[in-house]
């Protein structure tokens, strides 16, 4: 089947998808979208969070035939204007990476955390990034990233008004 | 396999009774994981995403009417006042992607002993309104829709349309066994609802039997026992304990063993029953 959808601001369209294919290879293996990544593909690591009409969601656990019509942000779409979104920024500054694999779905659910409470609580971050897993940093430079990037949006005056995809 | 999207509800009946083989799929959260793992290649899924009407609630009459398509997040969002106990099992359900996704009436359609969703819905009596285009509107109670292990009491043709939950008239608490507190497929479960008009406790019990089920004796005994002027006298307290973990019938698996998981619902029982107690008796001295 033909699935046409909005990524990142342009409409797309995959042809021959199988009708059990998920969102998530839609994006990698027929977009060309591969900062998604692939691993549990049964919604328990996160790494391949993804706005689906500006809500979070597990791309793995999206069929493809669900999006069609709809609005999909991968992190491919987080930086704007070949700038970094201040959430990417200070993943980076913070050395919130090690292995790098489960970044992007790190990035986009944090990025969804600030855009609906401008300055979190530590409990409030832990619990938003509940269900990422990270193997290799021990989450407290990511929580220190997250932390880092509240302040910066909060500075800027970002907090409000975006909504996401 | 064929992609059924049907964009009402008429259409979504027509497409169950036309091709009762077709898998209903709402969130995905179950049925791409199994879709994903090749445990399952059903002729045809059924999107119902597309049928707007069953992302909505309403009440009317006491009893909050949740459409199968209204997800976790937005019971814990809108629904923590109506139906406390269930907003309290969609607080421990995955992660916030899941609750974004994952459907009440998704976890019904599952049917599987450890959903979250099941312990409240039996401790609040809640319904289920089922509907097939030949034989219309059935409702059944919570107590009766579990028939076996992932087994619903849905005839091939029928759909879930929405599950009916009388709004709290007193406590009401929800208490899970996990390894963590994410992401966790329930060892046990158990909720406890208050209904003081009707000096009753209402019981469920989640990954501890075969079904989700109620704790028949044990509520029974409450109905019989219970001093709804006084404070929690301890020996009713243990015995309602003993009596909420005999009427689990728990296995051994990687989760967790049965000596565990009773030992665990006769704590969780004892603990919901005294933290509902407390709120009822403040309640009463406010």
């Amino acid at each position: 089947m033909r699935v046409t959808f909005t990524v990142n601001g342009r409409e797309e369209s995959a042809d021959d998808v199988w009708e059990g294919e998920s969102l998530l290879y839609v994006l990698r293996e027929r977009l060309g979208l591969p900062g998604s990544k692939n691993a549990c593909e049964q919604g328990e690591c996160g790494s391949c969070t993804v706005y689906l009409d500006g809500t979070p969601v597990c791309a793995c656990l999206v069929a493809a035939g669900q999006v069609q019509g709809r609005r999909v942000r991968t992190v491919e779409g987080l930086a704007e204007g070949g700038r970094l979104d201040p959430v990417q920024e200070a993943f980076m500054e913070c050395g919130a990476v090690q292995c790098g694999f489960c970044t992007p779905g790190l990035l986009v659910q944090a990025h969804d955390l600030l855009s609906r409470v401008a300055r979190p609580s530590d409990a409030e971050i832990r619990e938003a990034l509940a269900g990422n897993l990270c193997r290799c940093t021990g989450y407290e430079k990511i929580l220190d990233a997250v932390r880092l990037a509240a302040r910066r949006r909060a500075a800027a005056g970002q907090a409000r008004g975006e909504a996401g995809a | 396999m064929d992609f059924l999207r049907p964009t009402t509800w008429q259409e979504a009946l027509a497409a169950k009774a036309d091709r009762p083989g077709a898998l209903p799929l709402q969130g995905g959260t179950d049925v791409m994981v199994e879709i994903n793992f090749d445990v399952r290649r059903p002729e045809a899924l059924l999107d119902l995403t597309g049928v707007a009407e069953l992302r909505e609630w309403s009440v009317a009459g006491g009893v909050c009417r949740l459409g199968a398509g209204v997800t976790y997040a937005t019971v814990i969002d809108e629904l923590g006042g109506a139906l406390p106990g269930l907003a309290q099992a969609a607080r421990t359900v995955g992660s916030p992607q899941i609750r974004n996704r994952g459907t009440v009436g998704g976890n019904l359609g599952a049917a599987s002993p450890a959903g979250d969703s099941h312990p409240p819905l039996l401790a609040a009596g809640a319904a289920v309104e089922v509907e097939s285009r030949g034989r219309g509107v059935r409702t059944i109670p919570a107590h009766a829709f579990y028939l076996g292990v992932k087994r619903p009491a849905l005839e091939p043709d029928e759909l879930i349309r929405a599950v009916r939950v009388p709004v709290a008239a007193g406590p009401q608490y929800f208490s899970k066994v996990g390894t963590r507190n994410a992401m966790v497929i329930a060892v046990c479960s158990f909720a406890l609802a208050l209904h003081p008009a009707e000096r009753r406790v209402g019981t469920g019990i989640g990954s501890a039997a075969p079904t989700p089920l109620r704790a028949l004796e044990a509520e029974d005994f409450l109905s019989r026992e219970l001093d709804w002027d006084a404070a929690l006298d301890a020996g009713l307290l243990r015995r309602f304990g003993e009596l909420c973990a005999a009427a689990a019938a728990p296995i051994d698996d990687v989760r967790g063993t049965a000596a565990y998981r009773r030992h665990a619902v006769a704590v969780m029982a004892r603990r919901t029953l005294t933290w509902a107690w407390d709120d009822h008796r403040g309640r009463r001295a406010a």
